[in-house]
Formats: structure tokens, sequence, C-alpha cells
């Protein structure tokens, strides 16, 4: 069959990212040709301020080289900018003649920097900054001349300042608005980040407007005059005062422009075979200037170019920080306040920390910071998500807590962290190690990063750190994907909500069911995946679904904790902590029996055997004679307990037993994450209920349930959520809850960020405010985990591929 | 010389699974696609040596249940970004019985 053809016109960032979107999706759909009017592959536009600041050269911005469009076969002409499309015939021609023939027709043919319409704009010297030509224009122009004068003082402006000064120039910044950034910043914050740039050598001239530029003989650019009579000298002249959508090729084609190429939320213009992306197109009114949104405007075109037809772009909330080294700014949203918002403010001119959230009915719309920027991210993400803030409003300003966060030292200031200081101490990778890779490999996002460098890629604490590189390396060109509309994973577009709304309302009953269903992009999914669906099928369809082992971690296959060297541990359950002479007398014999090099007593109030073969495994279980603890599962762990009334001279209730009975009720239980309770008999709290998935605390005159605290990678204090007087009324409640967080929850979330993301109203609406959904959350668990069986039982297990095969 | 053996049939191996050869060579693991074909390689991951032979089977890949890298079956080569390779061994499906040739 012979392949449509598609041309592609703009070489940039925003197409050739179509381009990327579209072969993961459909390889050999089109025949592909490519028209760049420069003479570059496509690089890495943002960074052409570190290669101006002299951190970078060029060669190190190249995102796709010239292999790459071989590899894909696509037909790449550089250097020829097209001047014509002709779209009866479908045809575009190029300046220098060539032409080419296409079914469908990709515009992205970005923006260019406006050029104020004064005399002498013309004249040697004066350029705008877009490109690598302009680049190396001013870097020339640093080796030779003196007094540089940069008009605008956006974010473009002052990254071009910055560079030409570091360069070793004398450099003016010439702003029209009383303050610098007043897209972004309010006045205040404004004025410290002038403070910190004049401290680097920068001067300023605010509220100026330029008459006139004046040339010498040779017709190059020697000063500057402003309206009110005053001049000062220029050898280079910078505009950076705003880009206007290159809507040319368009409009000379009768295609529909309104400062920009009109396009629907599928990114296609008035013409039906001709999309666009990127800074030259006008979505919902909106051009923007930004890479982030360029890229999600890229996979839906992308989708539809793939004719897969589902993807809309509903546009993007923008967020912007300066790539200045050693200056922390950051905004995000509409900050410029006005009727029906709210202001939190906080200012400390001394610190040099300012920061201004801005609500409007309960959420987070606007965020403006400077000097400490280590909330931006998680700032930014609650605007996308649109989250409700009322219960957090009194600590917002405070930001994510991130105390208790371990394992870097307690930094979580990134900008003030030495490029040697390590950021992921599972991994041991350093800083400047990430901003390396980030540069010079074209990292965009925080998944970019895990792939290529391992930062934040195993337990996840430092991910606020690198979060914070990111956005400071990449600007605005880095927005952290909303929650509310993340997809599970590489196979699939739909988020875990709709996957799992969709396996109820459906009544999908197995893996490859629901992929087929819901269009999975990959056969069999993918070892993220996989373990998801498997869980999410069995929590809908208890005793109709069959489990799937291939879809487990091989820790929940062998029943057992795969170690280094590839033996298994084995835990098996105590109930609350409580054993007896018996069963320690058959672990140590199951330790004499295998052999066993090493017995641990648990942070769990158990016992852990370690360095047990695969093969063994089931031998192991049988002469045990115990339950399996689950030490290695997704699944209930353990009931913590202490003393209690029984014993303990404080104790008000008998919370060993209230842990017993709770660990046999739960027993067998999958759940989205690991589950941990503890009980403790007073507020003295010896079993540290404060910081499990459910705490229980015995009180005089009755019981105190808290839920979602953590005590792991980020140590979270559990709240509370209601107050029992009988031990039936703990078994309801803490029923309750499970079922929701294992219906509600998804996959690897524990209860702290499942109850993070709803909010404890929520929870408490549904589980102690209803009391008709509580009782049928706690019935739907105990249906459930009826009939539940120990999978160390003879027989509950699959064990044939537990022995390996001889030769 | 060739030097084919065969060591087991593709019902001992569960698809999307895996078992493990015990070889003068070291562990190999066997593995079989939801399509019924079967791979070997070295079970050794080029990371740090995880069993590969426990991971996640996936397409025509397979996950370490150590530190996640993704590891093609057809020549062992891990997928980029991360690089190594397990070693492979020629395997064959005759009449549903499972053919390697160790050299
Ligand atoms: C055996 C034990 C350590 C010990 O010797 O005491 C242990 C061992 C492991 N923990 Fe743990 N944790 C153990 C108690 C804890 C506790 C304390 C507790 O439960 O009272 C915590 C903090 C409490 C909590 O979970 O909130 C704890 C927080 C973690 C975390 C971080 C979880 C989090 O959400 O932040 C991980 C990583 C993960 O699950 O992703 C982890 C993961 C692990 C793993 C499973 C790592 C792995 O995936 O292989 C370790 C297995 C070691 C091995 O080779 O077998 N372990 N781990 C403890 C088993 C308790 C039990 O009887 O079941
Ligand atoms: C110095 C600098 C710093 C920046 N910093 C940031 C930042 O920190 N964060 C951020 O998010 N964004 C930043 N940006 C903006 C970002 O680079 C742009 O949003 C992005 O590159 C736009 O992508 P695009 O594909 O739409 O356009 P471009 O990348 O400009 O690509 C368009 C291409 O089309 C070519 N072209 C145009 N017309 C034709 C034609 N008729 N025929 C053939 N080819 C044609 C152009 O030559 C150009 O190569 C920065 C921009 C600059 C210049
Ligand atoms: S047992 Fe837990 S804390 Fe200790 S090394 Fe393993 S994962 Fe880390
Ligand atoms: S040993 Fe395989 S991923 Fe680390």
């Amino acid at each position: 069959m012979q392949k449509m053809k598609l041309v592609m016109v703009g070489n940039g960032m925003a197409g050739v990212r179509t381009l990327e979107e579209l072969i993961k999706l459909e390889p050999d759909l089109y025949d592909i040709t490519v028209f760049g009017s420069e003479p570059y592959p496509n690089y890495n536009r943002i960074m052409l301020s570190p290669v101006l600041a002299g951190e970078q050269g060029i060669q190190d911005i190249i995102l796709n080289d010239l292999d790459w469009y071989k590899e894909n076969n696509i037909t790449l002409h550089l250097n020829k900018k097209v001047v014509k499309i002709d779209r009866k015939n479908k045809i575009v021609y190029a300046e220098d003649g060539t032409e080419a023939e296409y079914d469908r027709l990709l515009l992205a043919t970005g923006s260019n920097p406006f050029m104020l319409p004064i005399p002498g704009n013309d004249l040697k010297g004066v350029i705008g900054y877009r490109d690598i030509q302009d680049t190396n224009a001013m870097i020339e122009a640093a080796a030779k001349y003196k007094h540089a004068v940069v008009i605008g003082g956006g974010l473009l402006g002052l990254e071009a300042a910055n560079g030409l000064a570091l360069r070793g120039m004398d450099v003016t910044v010439v702003h029209i608005m009383p303050w610098l950034m007043e897209r972004q910043l309010d006045q205040s914050s404004a004025r410290m980040l002038q403070k910190s740039l004049e401290d680097k050598g920068l001067k300023f001239l605010l509220e100026k407007q330029t008459q006139e530029l004046a040339g010498d003989a040779d017709g190059r650019v020697k000063a500057i005059r402003f309206k009110d009579g005053t001049e000062i000298p220029a050898d280079l002249l910078v505009m950076a005062v705003g880009i206007r959508p290159n809507t040319a090729l368009a409009e000379s084609a009768g295609i529909h422009c309104n400062r920009g190429i009109v396009v629907n939320d599928t990114m296609q213009t008035y013409d039906p075979s001709i999309y666009a992306v990127g800074e030259c197109v006008s979505h919902r009114g909106t051009a923007y200037g930004l890479v982030a949104p360029l890229f999600d405007m890229a996979k839906v075109c992308a989708n539809h170019l793939a004719r897969m037809g589902i993807a809309r772009y509903q546009g993007s909330v923008t967020s912007t920080k300066l790539k200045v080294t050693g200056i922390d700014l950051f905004s995000a949203g509409d900050f410029s306040g006005g009727d029906a918002t709210d202001e939190i403010l906080m200012h400390d001119a001394a610190g040099g920390v300012y920061k201004k959230l801005v609500l409007k009915d309960d959420k987070l719309v606007g965020a403006v910071m400077y000097g400490d920027t280590k909330d931006g991210a998680w700032y930014f993400q609650l605007i996308r998500d649109g989250k409700n803030v009322a219960d957090i409003r009194d600590h917002l300003m405070f930001g994510q807590s991130h105390l208790g966060n371990s394992g870097h030292q307690g930094q979580d200031l990134a900008a003030a962290m030495p490029d040697t200081m390590e950021v992921c101490g599972c991994n041991g990778v350093c800083k400047g190690t990430i901003v390396k890779s980030i540069k010079e490999k074209g990292l965009f996002t925080l998944e970019d990063v895990r792939k290529h460098t391992k930062a934040s890629a195993s337990c996840g604490s430092c991910t606020g750190l690198v979060e914070q590189i990111l956005a400071s390396t990449l600007g605005g060109a880095y927005a952290p994907q909303a929650t509310t509309v993340k997809p599970m994973c590489g196979c699939t577009e739909h988020t875990h909500e709709e996957v799992r709304r969709t396996i109820r309302m459906e009544k999908l009953l197995s893996i490859p069911q629901a992929m087929k269903f819901l269009n999975w992009s990959t056969p069999n999914g993918c070892a993220s995946c996989r373990p998801a669906l498997n869980y999410y099928l069995l929590c809908a369809w208890p005793h109709e679904v069959q489990d799937d082992p291939q879809s487990r971690f091989i820790n929940e296959r062998a029943h057992g904790n795969i170690q280094k060297d590839g033996t298994f541990s084995v835990v098996p359950r105590m109930h609350g902590g409580i054993t007896t002479p018996d069963q320690l007398r058959r672990i140590a014999d199951v330790a004499d029996k295998y052999k066993v090099p090493t017995v641990k007593v648990t942070g769990g109030q158990r016992i852990d055997l370690f360095g047990i073969k695969k093969e063994d495994l089931p031998s192991v279980w049988a002469d045990l004679g115990m339950s399996s603890g689950y030490a290695y599962g997704k699944a209930l762990r353990t009931v913590k307990t202490c003393v209690g009334s029984e014993w303990c001279r404080f104790g008000v209730q008998d919370s060993t037993q209230m842990g017993i009975d709770l660990e046999y009720a739960l027993d067998h239980m999958w759940t989205p994450h690991k589950f941990k309770l503890a009980v403790s008999g007073c507020p003295r709290n010896c079993a540290e209920a404060a910081i499990k998935d459910v705490g229980i605390i015995g009180v005089e005159s009755g019981w105190e349930i808290y839920v979602a605290g953590n005590g792991g990678i980020k140590t979270e204090v559990a709240q509370f959520l209601v107050k029992v007087k009988t031990k039936q009324e703990v078994m309801e409640y803490t029923l309750a809850f499970t079922q929701l967080y294992r219906e509600e929850a998804r996959y690897l979330d524990r209860t702290v960020h499942y109850v993070e993301r709803v909010g404890i109203d929520y929870v408490k609406q549904q589980v102690v405010e209803d009391a008709d959904n509580r009782k049928a959350l706690y019935e739907r668990l105990l249906y459930a985990l009826k009939d539940a069986k120990n999978p160390w039982a003879k027989d509950s297990v699959n064990t044939r591929e537990f022995e390996a095969i001889t030769l | 010389m060739s030097n084919w053996k065969q060591v087991a049939t593709l019902e001992d191996i569960p698809s999307l699974g895996s078992r493990v050869i015990k070889s003068a060579q070291g562990d190999i693991a066997l593995f079989r696609t939801a399509e019924n074909e079967v791979f070997a390689l070295l079970d050794k991951c080029p990371h740090k040596g995880g069993h590969l032979s426990q991971g996640i089977v996936f397409g025509k890949k397979v996950a370490c249940p150590m530190h996640n890298w993704h590891i093609q079956l057809e020549d062992g080569n891990a997928v980029a970004p991360d690089v190594g390779c397990a070693r492979n061994f020629p395997v064959k499906l005759e009449g549903g019985a499972v053919y390697i040739e160790l050299t």
C-alpha cells in the first residue's frame, strides 16, 4: 500500500516533538518530509541562554541529530524556507524551487521576535534573540564591543542581558514598564529581582521609551535615544520586546489566522488536511510562548495524525522560571489578584524571600515566589489540578512539608546545593550530573531524568529536589503533568480512575479483556500497568476474577521477599506480635534444617528468615505450619501492638487483643500498596500508631482512630478520623476506611497519598458521617475476604516453576 | 558442530513467564512470550546481576526484579537509556519441544 505523505514546515521544537510522538504511535503510516529554514537539525532553543552565558556549546544542545532523521526515513531539507502552499494541488514550494506533495501538512513555523518600528532598527548590530545565528552574533559582538543595550525586561531580555554581562559587556536593560517581568511578577518581587541583577553588574532604565537608534559611518548602531532626550551608547542592541506568531506562510495561503494560525482542539486549521502546532498557533484565542504547552499540543496532534482520533488539547496553565544561575524565581498561573480573589503574602526583605499565593473559591490560581522556590512544583500542581485547598489553607504558605524526608541530609533547597552534592541517596546521583543531563540530553520531564540519571527513580524521596532542578534548568519548559489527567503508563492514554471505573462499569474480568476494551497500545502491557490492572480487577470483582501470577512482582508470586543474591526471605505471621514457644521452636527447627544464615527480629514484631532458596520455599512453609506474613506484598503487613491493659500499669484498653482481631480479620487482603496498622493501649502510644495507615489508640472512654500515617520515606503523622466506644465499632470503621482506600487509591499509592489527594473531609464523610455507606464498605470488604486462603498452605501456589531444570 | 539440546516443552514454561535451567555455564533463564516465542538469556542482569528469570515478561522484554531495567529477550540488550547486555543463547521450538544451543 502506498504510504500517505506528511510534510512539515518548520524544523523546531514543537514540530519535531510531534513527529517523535507520531513515530511512537504509527512509525509506518507516512512518508515524512521536513523543511527547515535554519541550517541546523532540531535543537533545544531554550538552551540558547546557557550557550550565550558560556555554560554550554552549540553542539551540546542538538536534540535530534541528522542520524535521527535518517533512521526514521525522514527527508530533511535544511536551509530551505517554504514560501508557498498550493492547497488545491496539495504541494508546498521552497524558496529555491524544491517542492513536495502532501496528504497532510503540518505547520510549525514558530514565531519571530518583534522589532520595534523605530528609526535605525535596520542598522548593523541590531538583532532579536531567537536562534543560533542571533546567539552567535551576540557572542561575536561581545568579543569586539563594549556597550550592549537590551530593550525589554522580560524573561528573554534578562537572560540575554545576563549572558552578555557574563561575556564581559557593559549591559543596560531598557524597559518601558515600571518594573521588570510585569507579566510574571508583581512589583515587590520584581524589585528584589532587579536588586540581585544589579548586584551582578546589570544596569536598568525603567519607564523609558525609545525614540530612535543612531548609527555610525559604517551603518552600525552606536547609541540609543529616548523620548526624554537622553541617550546612552550601544554597540549591540538586542530587542526582546515580544514575539509574533509566524503566520506569513499560512496567511499567504489563505488559511484563517488571528494572531496565530487558528486551530481547534485537535490542532487542525480551517483546512482539514493542514494541522499546526507550536508558537505559530492560536488556540482558543491564546498563543503560547513556552515549550510545555507546545509539547502537549504535539501529543494531541500526533494522536490525530496517527488516526487514533481521541486526544483533545484544552489549553495549558503555564509557569515561568528565570534561567539565570543563582537567581531563584518562580511564577505560575494568574496572580494579578482582583475581585473574588484572596491573597496570602509573605515578604522577608532582609532574608530575600518573597511569596505570594492567590486563591479563588478555595482554589489556588496563582503563585509568585522569589528567593525560595522549593514548593513551586507543588503549587503549580495544585493550580493545574484545580484542587480545593480549604483543608490546608492555614499552612499552604509554608509549602509541602518536606520535614522528615530522608536520604539527602535534610536538604530541600536545590538552588543552595553545590554541584557535587548528592541529590539521590539511593543511586548516588549528584546535582551536577542531573543538570548536565538535562542540558545535554534535552530532558524535559521527571520521567526523563529518572530514566537517564536514575535520580528519584528508587525511593522517590528526592523527587522534590529533582523537580526544582528541572524547573531552574528549563525555565517554563518544566511542567509537572496535572495528576488528574496523567495516563497510567506509556501503554495507555487512560488515567487510573478511568481504568478503574471502566472495569466496574463494563464488568471487565481479565487483563486481556481490559486491555482490549480500553485500547491498550501494547500487546500485553508492561511491568508497571499489569500489576495495577491485576489488582484493580481483583478488587472490583472478587471471587469472579482469576488472579494472574505473571502480572505480579516476583515477591507476590513466590510469597517471599527476593534478596540481592536471588534467595528469598520468609516472614510468618505473628498476629498482633504474639507468639508461642511452639511457634518459636518450629521457627528454630526450620532455621537449623535449611541452614538459614540470618534470623532477624523485624521492625514489625515478627521474625524474618533470610537466605532461603526458591526451590526450598514450599517445604519451608510446610515445616513452619504458620500463615504467610505477606512481608513481601502489596497487602496487609503487620498489626503492631503494645502490651495494653492486660499487663501494663497505664493500659486502659486491651490493645493486644484488638490488634490480633484486626490482623485475623484483614489477613490475606491485597491493597494498592502495603498496609500497616498499630494499636496502642493508651495515649503513650508505644505501638507508634501515629505513623500507620490505620492507627488506633485506646483511651479511657473508648478508642481513637487515626488514618493515613506513614513512617517510611517521608514521615507523616496520621490524621484523626473518629473516636468510638466499642471494639465492634473499631472493626467496622477500620474495615470501612480500608475498603475505601482499596477501591479508590491508585496502585502504589499508600494511604497517605490517597488521603492527600481526596482530602480527609471526604474520607470522614464517606466513613464517619454516612453510616449506610460505612456499613456497605465494611460488608464489601468482608465479602472480598471471605474464604481467603493462606498462600503458604499446600497447593495454594503453583510451585512447579520454582523448580529449576537441570541439564 | 551443532549442540542443540532439548531442555523443556513449551508447556513447562508459563505464558509470559520463565523457567531456570542450571547449566555448566551458569543459570540460564528460559522465557515464553504471549505469542509462544521462546528465548534464553544468561540469568544475570547486566546492571547488578539480578535474576532476570524472576522478572515480569511483557512484549519481548523482561523487567529485572532488582531495579527494573528492561532487557530485550531477543538479544539480551538493555533498553535505552540503560546500556548493557545479557548473553543470549539460540533457542528453537519444534513440535512443542524447546531446544537450546550450548557452545
Ligand atoms: C524486614 C524489614 C526491616 C527489618 O528488618 O525490620 C523491612 C524490610 C524491607 N522494607 Fe521496610 N521493612 C520493615 C519494616 C518497615 C517499617 C517499620 C514498620 O513497618 O513498622 C517501615 C516504615 C513504616 C511504613 O511503612 O510506613 C518500612 C518502610 C519501607 C518502605 C517505605 C514505605 C513508604 O511508603 O514510605 C519501603 C519501600 C517501599 O515499600 O516501596 C520498604 C521496603 C522494604 C523492602 C521490602 C525492600 C525491598 O523491596 O526489597 C525490605 C526487604 C528487605 C529484604 O531483603 O528482605 N520499607 N519498612 C521490616 C519488616 C517488617 C515486617 O515484619 O513486615
Ligand atoms: C533564548 C530563548 C530562551 C528560551 N527559554 C525558554 C524557557 O526557559 N522555557 C520555555 O518554555 N521556553 C523558552 N523559550 C521559548 C521556546 O524556545 C519556544 O517556545 C519554542 O522553541 C517554540 O517552538 P516552535 O516549534 O513553535 O518554534 P521554533 O522552535 O522557533 O521552530 C520553528 C522553526 O520553523 C522554522 N521556520 C519558520 N518558518 C519557516 C518556513 N516558512 N519554512 C521553513 N522553516 C520555517 C524556523 O526557522 C524555526 O527553526 C526560549 C526561547 C528563546 C529564543
Ligand atoms: S531494609 Fe529497608 S531501610 Fe534497610 S536497606 Fe532495605 S529498604 Fe533500606
Ligand atoms: S540488577 Fe537488574 S536492574 Fe539492577
